[in-house]
């Protein structure tokens, strides 16, 4: 042996790939592709919905025809022809089961090796499952024991019927249609989610979460989920996703719209794992996503708490409109993009109210030949009064062929605001590898405890639970982005 | 007594161009050996080297260490073996506290042994043990690994993982650099508490202030990639009254 055993260098990516990547072979109600107002008829008809959601949706596909697809962002993927996805898949036989019994096995099965038991008794004590499947919510646990304290959680679908009072009062009212391109496409084609609504006083009695599988080839995915929190209530909701492996892209385009009350709190969290692409970025989810919380009543606050690690593009930012007094907006996010993977991403703080404070950190991480960009936009009105925000955003580096990018915007229009910007931009070196490789740490272990401890902060926000399953999920993401 | 460690003809190139010229040293079981050596004789060198740093091309010699051929193992198998490297640059890991770090540490190497996990009380009586022998505020135990540390702090750091990782071999790269003079008493204090019939350090320094606190069995002179003198402490004595310059001239007639 002439030569030092070799370390391996920063450059060997290899990556085990993808955990959630199985196709369930199930039969399916699946409309042809194509996108016209037809279909949106067929949609809307499908699901027994009442006229003035057939218009609204109506009014959206008109708009959206109207106009193109933003090119603002740091993305590049071939043109989406949106004439060759199907907008409705649904499991057979069509949902609207009385017990979970009467759920198709196999559903049941891929989301248990999803790690998401639907039978209650084998949940995790405290935490309230919808799952979404393709176009449609499989099922809903623990309904009664939330309807014992006044809470709805449920399909989005079923809020339609049986609540449509809410629906038609709340939705559109924080993500109208004429947002933005993908938010009128959502509104003309959305086909389930999640709808919860937490009464007065009322702190919701557990965790609530979503589910959202992509299964059907050719299919995009169009959620909408919509959160009402009334005065001095309390929720706590964690979404998490995931798609089988697939050559070609898949559109994923949903709507969040959270509307907090006078002194209400609503905690959102995401754990996004999408189908990601292969190494040579064949395939993937494209993730064009609407997102946006309005603290509408007087200290009411709003805490985005997301970790993207999937989808093939991610293009969203969870934002806040801090309308009450003393109303707060918090942004907590880690994004990671291994190989071709691109994220742009990040989130907006519109502050109106008097005495309104938000604070964003934000945590991107680049592997491989991966665009990691944040984009953020604090804009502080004339009538807000002495508004804060404190922003954090750091960016890590494995490798030398991928690239970060922070793209801050601030707008602020009056003179008592205080508006801080923090920024670092730090690589994973050799010399910190080595560093914890001569203290008897191997190569992965040390990749995964650096990163660990870079995206912390944003861990700690998230619900126990989930905040374990967030750090196994970056650390096989990242598998192998280090020799 | 056996050999703990032995580099025979030890010859290292880095960049192309031959630091170690050749390098022969044994280092027993308990001894205190140190390598001085003016700016570029391949002190550091030899430390990186025989930790298992990437850069330097081993172009002849060998290095035994527990009778193993220790230039093939990877260097987190030398550290499991006991071999510790006190940096001369510690680096700084954001958000991962001390403790997180040496227990990582510390199960590697018990996973290693195929003994279970460390129990968190044993650990932390442990580390907190440590922490009052290297006179380190127990806050420095949760901040991340030698963020926003001082130098003297960094260095001090060094030595307290040393002393909770209980190492075989110890090998302190120019920890004295740096300190003032309290932090070199409380360095020295650290290390000669842990000296040990079972435990041997390689102190490589360049100036002989530091054997005022921790006396060495042998002292070695190291120039142009080879050690040119051994002697025992009174060596470097010497080295401070005269300067390299003559012994270099001594050695080169």
């Amino acid at each position: 042996m002439t030569g030092n055993a070799p370390n391996q260098g920063l450059e060997d990516f290899m990556g085990r790939g993808y955990a959630h990547g199985f196709v369930t072979d199930i039969e399916a109600d699946t409309v042809a592709p194509g996108l016209s107002e037809d279909v949106i008829r067929f949609i809307s008809a499908k699901k027994g919905e009442p006229e003035f959601l057939l218009a609204w949706r109506l009014k959206a596909y008109r708009h959206w025809l109207t106009l193109r697809e933003p090119r603002w962002a740091k993305l590049h993927h071939p043109p989406i022809d949106y004439q060759a996805i199907s907008y409705y898949s649904a499991p057979r036989p069509a949902p609207g089961l009385k017990s979970i019994d009467e759920v198709d096995p196999k559903l049941l099965q891929t989301y248990e090796k999803l790690g998401i038991p639907l039978h209650e008794r084998a949940r995790l004590a405290g935490v309230a499952v919808d799952a979404v499947f393709d176009s449609v919510s499989v099922t809903t646990t623990f309904k009664d024991k939330l309807a014992a304290v006044g809470v709805i959680f449920c399909s989005f679908s079923e809020a339609v019927r049986e609540h449509p009072e809410l629906v038609r009062k709340y939705l559109g009212t924080v993500v109208p249609y004429r947002d933005n391109y993908f938010a009128a496409l959502n509104s003309a084609v959305f086909t389930d989610g999640s709808f919860v609504y937490i009464p007065k006083g009322v702190r919701c009695p557990m965790e609530l979460s979503t589910y959202f599988r992509i299964n059907q080839a050719k299919t995009g995915q169009f959620e909408r989920t919509l959160i009402v929190a009334e005065d001095g209530s309390h929720v706590s909701y964690l979404e998490g996703c995931t798609a089988p492996q697939r050559d070609e892209n898949q559109l994923h385009a949903a709507v969040v719209e959270l509307v907090a009350l006078n002194d209400a709190t609503i905690k959102y969290s995401t754990v996004q794992n999408w189908y990601p692409g292969d190494k040579e970025g064949r395939g993937g989810i494209y993730n064009f996503v609407t997102k946006r919380g309005d603290c509408r009543g007087a200290n009411s606050r709003i805490s985005w708490t997301q970790v993207e690690a999937g989808s093939a593009i991610t293009w969203k930012y969870p934002s806040c409109i801090l309308r009450g007094e003393n109303s707060v907006g918090e942004f907590y996010s880690v994004a990671v993009t291994n190989n071709l993977q691109q994220a742009d991403t990040g989130t907006k703080m519109i502050h109106i109210g008097r005495n309104t404070r938000s604070t964003i950190v934000s945590k991107g991480i680049s592997a491989g030949r991966a665009q990691n960009a944040y984009r953020g936009l604090v804009k502080i009105l004339p009538t807000a009064e002495n508004a804060r925000n404190y922003t954090q955003c750091d960016s890590l580096l494995m490798g030398a062929r991928c690239g970060a990018h922070t793209f801050p915007y601030m707008e602020v229009r009056n003179p008592t605001a205080v508006v801080e910007h923090e920024a670092t931009t730090s690589r994973i070196g050799d010399d910190q590898l080595f560093y914890c490789r001569q203290r008897g740490i191997s190569t992965e272990d040390a990749v995964n405890l650096i990163v660990n401890g870079f995206c912390k902060q944003v861990f700690r926000q998230l619900p126990m639970e989930f905040a374990v399953e967030a750090q196994n999920l970056l650390n096989v993401s990242l598998e192998g982005a280090v020799g | 007594m056996s050999t703990l460690l032995e580099v025979s003809g030890l010859r290292v190139a880095v960049g192309g161009k031959e630091i170690l010229t050749g390098l022969d040293l044994v280092v027993r079981p308990g001894e205190v050996h140190a390598i001085m050596g003016p700016n570029g004789s391949g002190k550091s060198t030899l430390a990186h080297v025989l930790s298992g740093r990437d850069g330097y091309v081993v172009t002849g010699g060998s290095v035994s260490y527990q009778g193993l051929d220790l230039l093939a193992m990877a260097p987190e198998e030398r550290a499991r073996a006991g071999l510790f490297l006190g940096f001369q640059y510690p680096v700084e890991i954001p958000g991962v506290s001390n403790v997180y770090l040496l227990r990582s540490a510390l199960n590697a190497r018990r996973s290693a042994r195929g003994e279970s996990e460390i129990d968190a009380a044993g650990f932390l009586r442990l580390v907190k043990a440590r922490a009052r022998l290297m006179q380190m505020d127990e806050s420095f135990l949760q901040r991340g690994v030698n963020e926003g540390f001082s130098g003297g702090e960094k260095k001090r750091n060094e030595i307290f993982q040393m002393a909770v990782l209980e190492p075989v071999l110890a090998i302190l790269d120019e920890t004295d650099s740096g300190l003032d003079i309290d932090a070199l008493k409380i360095v020295s204090n650290g290390v000669n508490s842990l000296r040990d019939p079972a435990r041997a350090f390689i102190l490589v320094t360049h100036y002989q202030r530091l054997l005022d606190y921790i006396r060495p069995d042998f002292v070695h002179v190291l120039a142009g990639g080879r050690i040119i003198r051994t002697g025992d402490h009174t060596l470097a004595l010497e080295l401070e009254a005269d300067g390299y310059e003559q012994i270099l001239a001594a050695a080169s007639t």
